[in-house]
């Protein structure tokens, strides 16, 4: 036999796996630890996603990977192929077609249905960590609901930029109790976190999977005179025109010019598909 | 050993076990969603669908309860041979398996305040699983949802420890459906 086992992993890693995802579902934002394996990529490149995805994945699913919203990159490309290979799925690069996505730092634009599994990649799984490097206090720190020096971490924010800072990895309280890191997803998708689907996230090298069944209460962390800001870059997309997505700035020559396009290349395809045209996709055509 | 109890596992175990989780899994999300399950032909008095998620989930890490209407050879034989999971106490167990007036639950592990997911699972057998009767709210459901339940304040009681708690998947034929400690009952 020189078959893999299907989705890489032996049985009995996929059945510990799979009760961690369970815990974790009944437990919104609360970190399960697992005994997370060595997987044939380095740490960093989404181990941990590929772990949850590999426990969750059946024959008759079709998978999508995004790196940062796009289906192109080395790490998209090489993880779609893993599973390819190991688990013989049908994969896709349109949001609509796939019933599984592993993600890293992005939700899709396109809103995700309730047939749907998203698998985040998470580096740093504990919201707390870069307060209190002690995992011995922050798991105190859940476990008492004591979160306030996340709120001092965002009040310091305010008091040295006039405004809360954080772009990214945005903290977020689930379901009114666990604070949880939501992985770097830029904080104009937190919004987007209570939706249809099924939310996993795992973390290979720190060995935590966390989880947010569907239409879970997800709120992102602010003050009364300081609200939550989901914000983006000040522009329309150059090529699809698209006012409503997020956006990558691009440095495009010498003298630094710039562009900015979407960050989900699959949205911004797609609405280039339909005939819509930004700035410099006109410019180009003219 | 019997023979009975070398037979009715998974036949194709990745696949099978695969298709399983997701029921499972789709059945832990969305509390209240009635799924179906098959592949396995537990001994009596085991369901299908207890079959297949003793299959899916348990192994030598697991402890296991089993009911005492349920602890028979023939049961205790077959899940070993096909998980290797060790038969534990009440409070030891990290699932349980039996029919709920068998299951008393101010026995089992309801976690701790730093690892509220060391906590027991309960796998319990039911006849009658639809949707209809108590009424359920919370994660994993969009505005409410129906399930048959056994009792209701029983579950009222083990949310109102959350984060603490146990977890229930109701087995009944081939179908299951889960309720997480989260889901409010009324």
């Amino acid at each position: 036999m020189t078959e893999y086992n299907f989705a890489y992993l032996d049985e009995q890693t996929k059945r510990m796996i799979r009760r961690a995802i369970l815990k974790g579902l009944a437990i919104p934002g609360y970190q399960v630890p697992f005994a997370s394996r060595e997987m044939p990529m380095p740490y960093g490149w989404g181990t941990g996603g590929v772990q949850v995805s590999a426990a969750v994945l059946t024959p008759d699913d079709t998978l999508k990977v995004i790196d940062q919203g796009a289906d192109d990159t080395t790490n998209a490309i090489s993880i779609r192929r893993f599973f390819e290979k190991t688990a013989g799925v049908a994969v896709t690069e349109a949001t609509s077609d796939a019933s599984v996505i592993q993600t890293r730092h992005r939700i899709p634009e396109e809103p995700l249905r309730d047939d749907q599994i998203l698998v985040y990649q998470v580096p740093i799984p504990e919201p707390l960590r870069f307060l209190e490097p002690s995992e011995v206090e922050t798991r105190k720190m859940h476990s008492l609901e004591e979160y306030g020096l996340m709120h001092v971490k965002l009040y310091e924010d305010i008091s040295q930029h006039g405004a809360i800072a954080t772009a990214y990895a945005y903290p977020v309280k689930v379901e009114g109790r666990y604070v949880m890191d939501p992985s770097p997803i830029p904080k104009f998708d937190n919004p987007k976190l209570e939706m249809a689907a099924i939310q996993l996230f795992g973390a290979g090298r720190e060995q935590r999977i966390y989880a947010i069944p569907p239409y879970t209460q997800v709120v992102s962390l602010d003050f009364d005179d300081y609200p939550f800001e989901a914000t983006k870059a000040d522009h329309a997309c150059d090529l699809c025109g698209a006012e409503d997505s997020y956006l990558d700035e691009l440095i495009v020559d010498d003298a630094g010019a710039r562009m900015f396009m979407c960050s989900d290349t699959d949205y911004c395809a797609k609405r280039r598909a339909q005939g819509h045209v930004g700035a410099q996709a006109a410019e180009d055509a003219a | 050993m019997q023979a009975a109890a070398l037979e009715g596992g998974f036949q194709d175990v990745p696949v099978e076990a695969a298709f399983a989780f997701r029921q499972i899994m789709t059945a832990m999300a969305r509390p209240g969603t009635i799924r179906a399950v098959d592949g396995a032909v537990p001994p009596a008095p085991m369901s299908v669908a207890a079959g297949a998620v003793v299959l899916t989930l348990c192994d030598p890490d697991t402890p296991l309860f089993l009911s005492p209407t349920l602890d028979t050879p023939e049961v205790r034989s077959w899940i070993t041979f096909y998980t290797g999971a060790p038969f534990a106490a009440a409070k030891d167990a990290a699932f349980a398996l039996g029919a709920w007036d068998d299951l008393s639950l101010d026995a089992f592990s309801v976690g701790t305040p730093e690892y509220p997911d060391r906590s027991t699972t309960l796998i319990v057998a039911v006849d009658h699983l639809a949707n209809e009767g108590a009424t359920l709210q919370g994660p994993g459901i969009k505005d409410s949802a129906t399930l048959s339940l056994p009792e209701v304040q029983a579950f009222q009681r083990n949310a109102a420890l959350f984060p603490l708690g146990l977890d229930f998947i109701f087995t009944c034929q081939h179908r299951l459906a889960a309720l997480p400690r989260t889901t409010r009952v009324s």
